[in-house]
């Protein structure tokens, strides 16, 4: 969620100082600010010889319930879903308790900041990670909600996107916790807002069109209308139109089946501008807006990396048993609770 | 059969009020019925008065509930967040309460230990899906108002977007102060959906006086009246769920 908060950061915490859990006594230094949301502020802290990202919050509801996020990605096996969680404590400070949770610490530009650098060629190969995270997601019962650049950084070499802020990730079902607008379907009249695969391939649709709208763009007419028009004005975006309008108007069943499409789509175009091929190196941003420079003179390179790195998303299966026992282990432990809560509302 | 059910007012506003009775004290009286305020203060670019600042301030806390203090252009974002931070608030409120029962000590989610706190959080989420919701929305509309009137309007629909993605119920009211004759005027009698302000809030004039208090008092008889009716109509007792502190 972006908006300005007349306490914006209430802790100020000086860089240098030792966070001590109250409860697991683990001890964090911090080095400096990383940046700061509606829930709160996130440090770059030092925890024994490995750096770790700190998310600070007044509000011990949303680090409880972020956490809790994070830690059942961490039964996803092999997952890049979000930062994987180290720890979660309180900390009494002179001006009060606050809640925390240590994560790692994903370095990196971000999505739009990250295509400024490297161009355009790697919009595609980026969105094409992103939609094989967000097809496991989904598969875990997960929407990731909060979908934006922002909320998406670039690590590497080898380059790889990863999502970070789970502050919007709801369950499959649900009603979608937090949003921005411009990624919003019910902003635009496109949609509900109830948790489904749909809701993130939209969010998926208007991150390509921000990658063409770096400013982004209101609400006039809102609905299909006035997106399609915004594709049909922008060369890289006319390429993928059939792709975008489809994510736009959830008629995607899949993040893969929205993955093959793409990969479909500027394939063609690849072989089509053969000769146009571009190297992945870094470009001169004044030359993206010709149309060799768009999303659709991926390189081979790219491309080949991009097929690696699928391949390697299929991990061995050796643990999966264990895990299985795991799993069971762990819904029955949490429905037996929720049924204790149930009882208890019942009677009360 | 107990159905639960999160009963709020939510005050939208610009500043200080200036007839009646006194805001912060009908705060508190809904409070003691079980009903939270919460406050949503709008501003232009310009700094909002220190005393208005206070007033909001002051009818949340006493009212149990949240308040921010925003930009209109922020306003839908924060419309629904204010609810559903309230909400939480109030559910996290039962679940404490239940907890000191079950523990038999004066202990809250703060005491428990984060893994445990996960847990309780995983059930105040669940009920926050599925518990039915009742919101008083009340708007003001004294003259400083007008231009963030149509901002008002879209955050109001965009509200009810939001919440209507959860499986649980709502049902909202509207009204106005100063109304068109008198202090507060009922725009809209409950119901499920806010889709039909877009057809009467641009009709809305708008006045001088600012009657906050007036307003909480004819939202607390609108909860009061409608629980009446229905009690009388199912024969059932409705409960609330009310924030323990
Ligand atoms: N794990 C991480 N590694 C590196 N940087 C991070 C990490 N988590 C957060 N950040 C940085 O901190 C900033 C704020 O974090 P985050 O988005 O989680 O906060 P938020 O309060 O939820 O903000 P928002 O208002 O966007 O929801 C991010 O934009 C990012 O730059
Ligand atoms: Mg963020």
């Amino acid at each position: 969620m972006m908006m300005n908060h007349p306490l914006k950061n209430p802790f100020n915490i000086i860089p240098g100082t030792v966070i001590t859990g109250k409860w697991h006594r683990k001890q964090f230094k911090v080095i400096k600010e990383l940046g700061s949301g509606a829930n709160g502020t996130v440090y770059l802290a030092q925890h024994g010889n490995m750096q770790i990202a700190l998310k600070m919050s007044q509000d011990g509801l949303s680090v409880t319930s972020e956490a809790n996020v994070l830690k059942s990605f961490a039964k996803v096996q092999g997952s890049a879903l979000g930062p994987s969680l180290l720890d979660v404590d309180d900390w009494e400070s002179s001006k009060g308790l606050f809640s925390f949770y240590a994560m790692e610490y994903i370095e990196g530009p971000d999505l739009l900041s990250y295509i400024k650098q490297k161009g355009r060629v790697w919009t595609m190969v980026l969105i094409l990670q992103l939609l094989n995270d967000l097809a496991i997601l989904h598969e875990k019962g997960w929407v990731f909600g909060d979908l934006k650049p922002d909320n998406l950084i670039v690590k590497g070499p080898p380059a790889r996107i990863r999502c970070i802020d789970v502050g919007g990730t709801t369950q499959i079902g649900r009603a979608i916790k937090e949003f921005t607008e411009f990624f919003d379907r019910g902003y635009w009249g496109l949609g509900t807002r109830k948790a489904e695969p749909t809701y993130d391939l939209f969010a998926v649709a208007m991150v390509l069109i921000n990658t063409a709208y770096p400013e982004r763009f209101s609400k006039t007419i809102g609905e299909i209308g006035q997106l399609r028009d915004a594709i049909r004005k922008k060369t890289e975006l006319t390429q993928i139109e059939d792709v975008l309008l489809k994510a736009l108007t959830g008629k995607f069943t899949s993040a893969n089946e929205m993955r093959s499409e793409l990969l479909q789509k500027i394939s063609g175009i690849d072989t089509a501008s053969a000769g146009q091929r571009k190297a992945t190196q870094p470009q001169p941003e004044g030359r993206n807006t010709t149309p060799s420079g768009s999303p659709a003179g991926m390189s081979r390179t790219a491309l080949k990396q991009q097929r690696q790195s699928s391949v390697r998303q299929a991990k061995p299966k050796k643990q999966k048993k264990r895990r299985v026992w795991m799993e069971t282990f762990f819904i029955f432990l949490a429905v037996s609770f929720l049924y204790f809560f149930y009882i208890l509302f019942k009677v009360i | 059969m107990y159905a639960g059910k999160i009963r709020q007012i939510l005050l939208i506003t610009d500043g200080c009020s200036n007839q009646g009775e006194d805001p912060i004290a009908m705060a508190a009286l809904a409070k003691e019925q079980g009903i939270t305020v919460n406050v949503i203060g709008v501003i232009n670019e310009d700094r909002i008065d220190e005393q208005g600042m206070k007033e909001i301030e002051g009818i949340a806390l006493s009212g149990g509930g949240v308040h921010q203090i925003v930009y209109a252009r922020q306003l839908s974002q924060t419309v629904q967040m204010v609810t559903r931070k309230a909400m939480t608030q109030t559910l996290q409120g039962v679940v404490n309460r239940e907890l000191k029962q079950i523990l038999g000590r004066s202990q809250s989610l703060e005491d428990l230990p984060p893994e445990k706190r996960g847990e309780v959080m995983e059930v105040v989420d669940e009920l926050g899906e599925t518990v039915n919701l009742e919101v008083m929305i009340l708007v003001d509309t004294s003259a400083s108002m007008k231009s963030k009137l149509p901002t008002v309007k879209e955050a109001l629909i965009d509200l009810s977007l939001s919440m209507g993605a959860r499986s649980g119920a709502n049902l909202y009211s509207v009204c106005v102060f100063p109304g068109k004759n008198g202090d507060v005027e009922k725009l809209m009698d409950w119901s499920p959906k806010l889709q039909a302000l877009s057809s009467i809030f641009p009709q809305l004039s708008t006045g001088g006086v600012t009657p906050t208090g007036p307003a909480i008092k004819v939202a607390l008889a609108s909860f009061k009246q409608k629980r009446s009716l229905r009690s009388l109509l199912s024969g059932d007792d409705e409960s609330s769920f009310e924030e323990s502190v």
